[in-house]
């Protein structure tokens, strides 16, 4: 489900020079934070944005970079934090899989699959490094909330996978 | 339904997650493990994100000019509405692994209803929170089932904290009377319903995990009404330090 139709062309290219701060390689946009972008009279921008999880303590900064990036230039930004609909990770486009994958973490699988992986009980996330398959899971839970933690049993790398939230 | 009962019924539901939460961040940085450790805060940061956003809503709804943090750090400890199994000490790990395992069994079914609300506000927190509670639900069971079916010591160990902690459980199925309002009202949820199945599924998980229900007829309750067992005041005086000390200190 893409947002990108709710955010106005003009205002696209700098809210997509807005990183997630924790993953940096990651754009606002292409994460699916940013869900609306409005170019209203006199310069004055409403945007919306919703967070990953509910406790993302990224979302004060993301809020505060969105403000920064629109009134460096010129425009008048208000940030609206909403929380319905509640974020998931097909959101994500497909570009920002691949950063995450160039960035060593293992970007977010279907459902199914998923969950499957983070009982254990499949080999089924690969690892960004090697792109093995033969990897084990350490923990559900990793640097952050949006993250899972597990090993390559090939190259012998720990690596994050993010996880599904649908 | 009065403006006062829904501020109310939100506290019932907020302070569950906002001293759970309190509880399992003193744990950071003496988690068993650092896997487990990790797991723990990540918890705790998901149900303080889901406190401040049913702080945010009392806010909003309260007629003075208040904000999220007057309601999380200035409260008196009768007006915290939280049930008193969330408020135990953690004694041990397998303690904080089942107190977790009967409030997250809970927390989900909770949500699960909540997300028909007819009020929005509600609707959206609970449609965003079960998505994170989830993945604790799935840690604390797994958890109750590896101490359980573990080694003679962590068996043990877990056997204990469940008889400690099962008198605890039964309170989060009573009804306060701003329960009430809400439900008729069709903004809460009616708790009771969720009681059977609630135990079913205990009883199955405690089972695989080789451990005994106790047998008892009498539960412990109170904190629904603001009434708390003793630790809630060590876990406020902590809490409310910093705000208490310097008075409207900010970041």
């Amino acid at each position: 489900m893409s947002n990108l139709k709710q955010i106005d062309q003009e205002l696209l290219p700098i809210l997509k020079g807005v990183s997630d701060p924790e993953i940096p390689v990651l754009s606002i946009v292409d994460m699916g934070v940013v869900r609306s972008a409005k170019l209203e009279d006199n310069n004055h921008v409403k945007v919306e944005i919703t967070p990953t999880y509910s406790g993302c303590p990224a979302m004060d900064v993301i809020g505060d970079d969105v403000k920064k990036a629109l009134s460096d230039q010129g425009y008048q930004p208000q940030v609206k934090l909403i929380l319905s609909p509640a974020w998931t990770t097909d959101w994500m486009t497909d570009e920002a899989k691949q950063a995450l994958k160039e960035y060593g973490i293992a970007p977010p699988m279907d459902a199914s699959a998923d969950k499957a992986a983070l009982l254990g009980q499949k080999k089924v996330v690969k690892c960004p490094q090697c792109g093995s398959k033969n990897t084990t899971l350490i923990s559900q839970f990793a640097s952050t909330a949006c993250k899972a933690m597990f090993k390559c049993d090939d190259c012998q790398e720990p690596f994050d996978y993010f996880k599904c939230l649908t | 339904m009065t403006n006062q009962n829904l501020i109310k019924y939100i506290y019932g539901i907020a302070d569950n997650a906002l001293i759970l939460g309190q509880r399992i961040s003193e744990l950071c940085g003496h988690g068993p493990t650092l896997e487990t450790d990790i797991a723990m805060t990540n918890i705790a940061l998901d149900l303080l994100g889901q406190t401040r956003s049913y702080y945010q809503y009392i806010a909003e709804l309260s007629k003075e000019d208040i904000t999220e943090d007057d309601v999380a750090f200035l409260r008196k400890e009768r007006e915290y509405l939280n049930v008193l199994l969330v408020e135990q000490p953690n004694t041990d790990f397998a303690h904080v692994i089942t107190r977790q395992y009967f409030f997250d069994e809970f927390h989900f079914r909770f949500l699960e209803q909540l997300q028909e609300s007819q009020n929005v506000n509600l609707q959206a927190i609970a449609k965003k929170s079960i998505k994170e509670v989830a993945y604790h639900r799935q840690f604390s069971r797994d958890w109750v089932k590896r101490l359980g079916d573990g080694t003679e010591v962590s068996h043990e160990k877990i056997q204990l904290a469940v008889s400690n902690l099962w008198p605890y459980t039964n309170e989060l199925f009573m009804t306060t009377n701003d329960d009430v309002a809400a439900i008729n009202s069709n903004h809460g949820i009616d708790v009771s319903g969720l009681k059977n199945d609630y135990f079913n599924q205990v009883a199955e998980v405690l089972n695989e995990a080789t451990l005994k229900i106790p047998d008892l007829d009498f539960f412990q309750k109170g904190g629904k009404k603001g009434i708390h067992t003793e630790h809630m005041g060590f876990i406020l005086s902590d809490l409310q330090y910093m705000q208490r000390t310097y008075p409207n200190m900010k970041w």
